[in-house]
């Protein structure tokens, strides 16, 4: 039987849950009694598949945008633990179109501002000092406000996220060999796209923490994540870590490309702009039960979601199931890794009135996540002001209904 | 004599044409680039424009250019998107993309036509192109006149209308540091 719980609690809590439970059913006939299937393809012995009773696991197409021909979403409310497989990572797409690279034929460039300009070829940077670290990539329009038929699940408001085990080199090891120049303030990285997306990064940051990544999960990284080879900038915005890594000239000034200006600067009330955001901010969300799923009935259910921060580590998740009147502290799945995803868990039995779940970060800083209500009080303006923002990380409520059917709460 | 010399001459010769010496510090993998290789990658343009290429354009001769070559996709008159969302004000504006009004430099408009326009095919127009695409987007904003001669000089020099309406990244805050409470959004 326990093998077949997971399957039991995603009948009961998957969104479509009718057509589902009919799947279940067509299932449960022929379970156990399915003889060991026969001439499987080579391929799926080579590189194995999910089972074919429980592969539905997909990312969902989001919404395309003026500058994003390709907006796909990691399915949270499927998946267990922190790390995502990597067919499930998100992608937003800025660059019109994955770009297609040999990895003989990929070099990285580093040059500008320092002593001895260096290009490297992937076989001689998987010959530097390696490391792997599981952080998240969270992309700054993640979280963003909205409502109506795409505003329920969570895979639609907060799917723009995903944790994975990224392996590679610390760029400051690449840039000490390059031997930085005393008056270089900022780094300019490029990839290797059609647009050849730019952002520019603060030294401090590129000398401490930041990984040139070429394994994701173990594997190389995934051609939508920027194989052969891309930069991983923990805690920070994913518009930071740039993919199909082929250049990184050494600066003194940040260079304003238009992804990181025009493309993503931001507006505040008081009438000024702001360029950096950097860090995100401490969040958390429930993921199940969360929008668009129904409850089976009244009983037992475990709450269970993702904490994360900028900062670095989460160090307590609290759960409300009124609406954000009291709250109790949730497990955290340990070890916790700084800039990862943190798994929490909360047992919770429903009485079958209608309810409101949250949940609540706070983060190694002291840092609070704001509800949208206290967001809005800080900045002296109504919460509607957040509908559609980008960097949002206040407190995501789902209301539990009577039928067991449950809502996005944010703007109720 | 004679023989040793050619033999030094050969050894310098390969020497010079062999650009691909290990030369990382500590780990000794890598190679180093030519300057060509260098000139014809590093394609990104800073705020002062330094690395501006030597050239011109005008409005005029972009609007040539611009139907050639960008209305198939922005509209004939640069409305199809992207291109003239206008000038808004930032005090009171919802945080929602206003693009063109957050852009600080005109660098970054020549930029980013230079290395992702057209988007049939990026990075093909020429230089002049560039500086007279760039000129018509800007003249189309009201930031230049129609006849403005933009280069390597004059495209620095031109001023964006919220240059000075951004405050530095988040106030007072560096990387690492503890924010107010609710400080994001």
């Amino acid at each position: 039987m326990g093998s077949h719980s997971h399957s039991d609690r995603r009948r009961f809590l998957t969104r479509g849950g009718a057509l589902v439970s009919f799947v279940m059913g067509a299932v449960r006939s022929v379970r156990g009694q399915t003889p060991a299937p026969e001439g499987i393809a080579k391929d799926n012995l080579a590189y194995g598949q999910p089972s074919k009773f429980d592969n539905t696991i997909r990312r969902t197409l989001g919404q395309a945008t003026a500058i994003s021909d390709t907006a796909l979403t990691t399915p949270l409310q499927d998946l267990d633990g922190i790390i995502t497989p990597s067919g499930l990572h998100f992608l937003m797409d800025h660059v019109k179109g994955v770009p297609d690279i040999d990895p003989k034929q990929h070099r990285l460039l580093i040059h500008g501002m320092v002593d001895h300009p260096l290009v490297y070829t992937m076989e001689e940077i998987k010959r530097l000092p390696s490391m792997s670290r599981i952080y998240f990539l969270e992309c700054n329009a993640n979280n963003r406000p909205i409502r109506g038929p795409n505003g329920e699940s969570v895979q639609n408001v907060h799917g723009r996220m995903s944790t994975s085990e990224w392996t590679g080199v610390l760029l400051s090891v690449l840039l000490n060999e390059c031997g930085v120049q005393k008056e270089a303030s900022w780094i300019v990285a490029e990839g290797s796209d059609a647009n050849k997306y730019t952002m520019s990064i603060p030294m401090a940051k590129a000398m401490d923490d930041i990984l040139v990544a070429y394994a994701q999960n173990g594997e190389p990284v995934r051609p939508q994540q920027g194989y052969p080879l891309r930069l991983v900038v923990p805690g920070w915005e994913a518009i930071r870590s740039v993919k199909w890594l082929s250049r990184i000239k050494v600066v003194d000034q940040p260079y304003m490309a238009w992804h990181e200006s025009g493309n993503n600067a931001d507006t505040i009330p008081n009438g000024k702009g702001l360029w950096y955001r950097f860090e995100v901010g401490p969040n958390s969300v429930i993921t199940r039960p969360s929008g668009g799923q129904r409850l089976a009935g009244r009983g037992f259910y475990e709450i269970t979601g993702l904490a994360w921060t900028g900062a670095g580590a989460v160090t307590k998740v609290e759960v409300s199931v009124d609406g954000g009147r009291s709250y109790k502290p949730a497990e955290l799945q340990q070890p916790v890794h700084r800039f990862a995803h943190v798994r929490f868990r909360f047992p919770w039995t429903w009485n079958g009135e209608e309810v409101v779940l949250q949940s609540r970060c706070t983060d190694e800083r002291g840092e609070v996540q704001p509800t949208v209500a206290e967001a809005a009080k800080n900045l002296g303006v109504s919460p509607d002001y957040f509908y559609q923002a980008d960097h949002f990380n206040g407190v995501q409520p789902w209301k539990v209904n009577r039928d067991g059917s449950i809502s996005n709460a944010l703007f109720l | 004599m004679r023989f040793s010399f050619s033999l030094f001459a050969v050894v310098i010769t390969l020497a010079i044409c062999v650009p691909g010496r290990a030369q990382g510090r500590t780990y000794q993998l890598g190679s180093t680039p030519s300057e060509e290789e260098i000139k014809a990658r590093d394609i990104a343009i800073s705020p002062d424009g330094k690395e501006l290429p030597p050239g011109s354009g005008t409005a005029k001769e972009g609007a040539t250019i611009f139907a050639q070559k960008c209305a198939a996709c922005h509209g004939p008159n640069g409305n199809g998107g992207g291109l003239t969302r206008g000038i808004v004000p930032l005090g009171n504006a919802k945080p929602v993309k206003i693009g063109f009004s957050l852009v600080p430099y005109a660098t970054t408009v020549w930029d980013f036509i230079s290395r992702a326009m057209p988007q049939s095919k990026p990075g093909s127009l020429t230089v002049n192109e560039v500086y007279a695409a760039t000129a018509y987007v800007l003249y189309r904003n009201d930031i230049i006149k129609e006849t403005d001669v933009l280069d390597a000089k004059t495209l620095p020099q031109v001023r964006m209308p919220n240059r000075d309406n951004f405050l530095p990244a988040e106030p007072g805050w560096k990387p690492g540091q503890k924010r107010p409470f609710g400080y994001y959004p």
